[in-house]
């Protein structure tokens, strides 16, 4: 049984939390994704750049980029254990492993770019996805440092639509409320990126993960699927082959704002230290 | 516990990313504390029977706030937006927080400091009540900013948490007393002088502190930018403090330590900015104590 997000944020019998699994060991790396994003909510380019990092020429998500496919080419490593062939099988290696990832907005259960948004633009939807108003936003950027995962951010490009606000996935909002599945998700060949209620997708991924470990794939781990976490777990969590650092990928990420009451309390009492010294240097002598 | 040997990245490309703040908003940190601190030797002015520095506080703290406001809302995506801070209170948002911390702030110091001025008079007799009012939420505007630094997953400003408000209010507090020392008469700058020099004390040893619990972000204080910055800060503070134990036997000697003291709070504004922005870029300061701390767990 997992919280609710949707039910905290003071919503009266929400529908099923929304989610994405990516399963990056299917991944092709086509970004279909990307275009398919970029198409339906009109998200203006994100720059025409070379940036030499193998297939990736979009770089890192941000406030034009809300599907951002990564493309890692590690030399082999050769353990001793089966790592990119089949058990037992004899065929070649290739000389290099290519892993390819479709990264988005992780929509956390405690999103901190939700909780420092000082005017209230971003918000918890019913789905319990995170959303920005691009009527609300004034463009203050606090999210952007805030969120452990560098995925917000405000967009720039003289003249764009909603050019200085902040922007991000919003998990197809649109979409949502009309029955239909997000853009990404359907335009992914291979079910990479699968969408669904969150219970039901982290069952499909934790049956996934058994059947890789099966398969003679023992890197395959989850990443985000876990409620204890320090954002709370997850709505669009991933199946990594490698360690998350290597996807770019905080390994531990923690909300800022659990610390809040404690950084309040800290506040406090430097404030109270500075009135009392203000009060002490009057009340000694000329 | 052994730290990981290397780390990982892709591409060294960073997993954070840095406040899109520009140096409006260390500007804002320092004029914010410059007038916290000053609407509090106002008062205290006032109510000792220091007439110029009551009026020299009210006057500065109007200065560093309309100067404050004009950073705020320039470093604005959408400027003409500003208003929309207003349509909520959240306690989970500093940003917030603040917003009503000056939004109650800003109207006492402003008719404080009004009454000075020539033509506006009428208002004298509503001065003190209103600079008391303003001096009372004063030390919240000046420490308030250290927790919006410190609320994001920027590794140099959440690491500094513990440390960070008392840098802040040390580092108002001296900037304050220094301006004091270099305008207000001798006669009446004793408060001003004892404040200026525990502030900058306090700035010292809050930075000292701060760099022995942040953990490799502290890396960042020490190195390119924030280092120059830091480094100059540590220089004009200390400086500023020891000038300023002779503050009011030399004239010389109280405008050298106001301008160092003053000088020193933005250095290390700009330096805790700049040292925060350094570790958002750098992927090392978010992967290795993540690393670390997944270690310690086990």
């Amino acid at each position: 049984m997992t919280t609710n997000p949707a039910v905290d944020a003071g919503w009266a019998d929400p529908p099923p939390r929304k989610g994405f699994f990516t399963d990056t060991s299917v991944c092709i790396g086509c970004k279909a994704c990307e275009v398919a994003c970029k198409e339906w909510n009109a998200v203006p380019d994100d720059g025409m750049n070379f940036l030499g990092s193998s297939y990736d020429n979009s770089g890192e998500l941000g406030g034009s980029t809300w599907r951002h496919v990564k493309f890692i080419e590690q030399p082999p490593v050769d353990l001793g254990m089966p790592s990119t062939t089949l058990p037992g099988s004899e065929g070649t290696k290739t000389d290099f492993r290519w892993l390819m990832s479709s990264d988005v907005c992780k929509h956390c259960t405690h999103a901190a770019c939700l909780d420092v948004c000082p005017t209230g633009a971003l918000f918890r939807t019913e789905f319990g996805t995170v959303v920005v108003q691009e009527d609300v936003c004034n463009g203050c950027g606090y999210c952007v440092p805030a969120c452990p995962f560098g995925v917000i951010d405000k967009r720039i490009g003289e003249g764009v639509k909603n050019e200085g606000l902040a922007q991000k996935c919003t998990l197809c909002y649109d979409r949502l409320q009309d029955g239909l599945t997000p853009a990404c998700a359907k335009a992914c060949p291979t079910e990479s990126i699968q969408f669904g209620d969150l219970d039901e997708l982290r069952e499909r991924a934790a049956q996934r993960v058994d059947q890789l470990h099966g398969a003679g794939v023992p890197q395959a781990r989850l990443y985000g699927e876990d409620p204890d976490d320090g954002v709370g777990g997850l709505g669009a969590f991933f199946l990594l082959l490698d360690e998350p650092e290597v996807y770019g990928l905080p390994p531990d990420p923690v909300v800022t704002t659990r610390d809040l009451p404690r950084m309040w309390k800290r506040a406090g009492l430097a404030a109270a230290t500075l009135l009392a010294g203000a009060i002490a240097v009057f009340g000694a002598g000329s | 516990m052994v730290p990981p040997a290397h780390f990982t990245s892709y591409y060294g490309r960073p997993v954070l990313k840095a406040a899109p703040w520009t140096h409006d908003i260390p500007a804002y940190l320092f004029l914010g504390g410059l007038a916290a601190g000053s609407s509090l030797l106002a008062a205290g002015g006032d109510l000792t029977g220091r007439p110029v520095m009551r009026r020299t506080g009210r006057l500065a703290a109007l200065t560093a706030l309309t100067g404050s406001f004009v950073a705020l809302v320039h470093d604005l995506g959408r400027p003409d937006r500003f208003y929309n801070m207003l349509r909520v209170a959240k306690p989970t948002s500093p940003m917030s927080v603040g917003t009503w911390v000056l939004s109650a702030y800003g109207p006492f110091a402003g008719v404080a400091a009004a009454g000075e001025l020539p033509g506006f008079g009428w208002l004298r007799p509503l001065g003190r009540p209103a600079g008391l009012v303003a001096a009372a939420v004063a030390p919240a505007v000046a420490s308030y900013t250290a927790v919006l630094l410190a609320d994001t997953a920027t590794p140099a400003w959440h690491e500094a948490h513990r440390e960070l408000p008392f840098l802040f209010v040390g580092s108002a507090a001296a900037a304050a007393g220094g301006l004091q020392l270099a305008l207000s008469p001798a006669a009446e700058t004793g408060p001003a002088q004892r404040l200026a020099v525990a502030g900058a004390v306090l700035e010292l040893a809050a930075e000292h502190r701060m760099e022995q619990s942040m953990g490799i972000a502290a890396e960042t204080l020490h190195e390119g930018r924030a280092g120059q910055w830091m480094r100059t800060a540590r220089a004009l503070t200390t400086t500023g403090a020891v000038a300023g134990l002779g503050a009011r036997r030399s004239r010389v000697l109280a405008i050298l330590a106001g301008g160092a003291l003053l000088a020193g709070s933005v250095c290390t504004r700009f330096g805790v900015f700049e040292a925060g922005q350094e570790s958002a870029r750098d992927p090392r300061f978010t992967v290795v104590p993540q690393r670390e701390r997944l270690a310690a767990r086990g």
